[in-house]
C-alpha cells in the first residue's frame, strides 16, 4: 500500500477537497448554500436528544418549570427555545416510583424529535408497535427494564395531535448535581420510557 | 424531508446520546452536502448508502492496524463516488479545484471573491 499522506507532495487536506467540491456544486447549481446552512444547523442544533435532556434536567432542579412542563409541555419546551416542525403539542408525562408511561406510535412513527433527535430504529419497529400495547411489561423486560408489579404501566399512543415526553424519574444520588451535570445522564431510550436514568 | 440516516450498522455517523457529532468544521460540511443533495433529488439514499458502505469494506480491507478510522473522510469519497456517476463530476476535477484552492495566498479571503484579477503570470511551454 503506498501512503496518501506525509513526505514531500503531500496531498491537500480533506478539509481543502470538501471545500472545493462545494464549489463546484454551487457553481453548478447542485446546491444552495444557504439551504445546505439551514440543514446543517438543523441536525447540529435543533435535532437532537440533547434538547429533551435539558428539559428534563431543568424540570429536576426547578419545581416552578416542572409543574409549568406538566401542564402545558408545549409551551414550557418552547420557552428553552426547542420547539418547530414535529414538536407541536407535547404532552409530557412523569415516571415515579410506582407509575410508569411508556411511548409508542401504533399507526406511524409520530416523534417529538425537536427534543428527541432521530428516532431509534426499534421505535419504528413493528414488533415494538403492536406487542408494547399488549404486552408492555414483557417488552420492557425484553429491552432490560425490569418493574416491579407493584409499578403501574400507561402506555401512549403518539399521533399526529399528541407527542409524548416521558418525565424520567430523577435517579437517587443525584441531589448534589446541577443542571449542567445532569443532562448528560438522561437518555433518550428514558424519554420514551422504555428505561431509567442512572446514577453516574 | 429528512435524510434516513442509519442508526445502527458501519453506514450510521458518528453519534452521542443520538445526536450526530462533527470532529472538524469539514465535516459537517461534508454532511451537509450529501443530505442537501438527496434532498434535492440528485441522488437516491440507497445509492449513496451503498457507496459508502463500499468505501468502508476498502477501508476495513486495506487499512493497517493501527490506522485510525475517519469516517466523514470515507463519507466524502462515497459523495464524490456517487456524483461521477450520477451528476458527471469527475474525482480529476474535484482534485484540480483542490490543487487551485491550495496555492491560495495566506489569509485571501477566499469566500468573497472579489480580487480575482492577480493571476500570477504562468507561461506554458508548447
Amino acid at each position: 500500500m503506498t501512503p496518501t499522506h506525509g513526505g514531500p507532495g503531500e496531498a491537500p487536506p480533506v478539509a481543502l477537497r470538501t471545500e472545493a467540491l462545494e464549489q463546484l456544486l454551487t457553481e453548478r447549481g447542485l446546491i444552495d448554500p444557504k439551504a445546505m446552512n439551514e440543514v446543517i444547523t438543523t441536525y447540529e442544533t435543533n435535532v437532537g436528544p440533547l434538547n429533551g435532556a435539558k428539559v428534563v434536567a431543568r424540570a429536576w432542579t426547578d419545581p416552578e418549570y416542572r409543574r409549568r412542563l406538566l401542564r402545558d409541555g408545549t409551551t414550557a419546551i418552547d420557552e428553552l427555545g426547542f420547539s418547530g416542525r414535529q414538536g407541536e403539542h407535547i404532552v409530557v408525562v412523569e415516571n415515579t416510583a410506582t407509575t410508569h408511561h411508556v411511548v409508542v406510535c401504533t399507526l406511524c412513527s409520530c416523534y417529538p424529535w425537536p427534543v428527541l433527535g432521530l428516532p431509534p430504529s426499534w421505535y419504528k419497529d413493528p414488533a415494538y408497535r403492536a406487542r408494547v400495547v399488549k404486552e408492555p411489561r414483557t417488552v420492557l423486560s425484553e429491552m432490560g427494564l425490569e418493574l416491579g408489579d407493584d409499578v403501574r404501566i400507561t402506555v401512549h399512543d403518539s399521533t399526529s395531535e399528541v407527542r409524548w415526553l416521558v418525565l424520567p424519574e430523577r435517579p437517587a444520588g443525584t441531589e448534589h448535581l446541577s443542571e449542567e451535570q445532569l443532562v448528560p445522564l438522561v437518555t433518550r431510550e428514558a424519554m420514551v420510557g422504555v428505561a431509567k436514568v442512572a446514577a453516574p | 424531508m429528512t435524510a434516513p440516516l442509519d442508526i445502527e450498522g458501519p453506514a450510521a455517523p458518528p453519534r452521542s446520546n443520538g445526536e450526530l457529532v462533527f470532529a472538524e468544521p469539514w465535516e459537517s460540511r461534508a454532511f451537509g452536502m450529501a443530505v442537501s443533495l438527496y434532498e434535492a433529488g440528485a441522488f437516491t439514499w440507497p445509492e449513496f448508502q451503498a457507496a459508502l458502505i463500499a468505501r468502508i469494506a476498502a477501508w476495513e480491507a486495506a487499512a493497517a492496524p493501527d490506522e485510525p478510522y475517519h469516517y466523514y473522510r470515507l463519507w466524502l469519497a462515497a459523495l464524490e463516488d456517487t456524483l461521477a456517476d450520477r451528476c458527471g463530476v469527475t474525482a480529476d476535477e474535484v482534485t484540480a479545484r483542490t490543487l487551485a484552492l491550495a496555492q491560495r495566498p495566506p489569509g485571501h479571503d477566499h469566500r468573497d471573491g472579489h480580487d480575482h484579477g492577480h493571476d500570477h503570470e504562468r507561461h506554458h511551454a508548447h
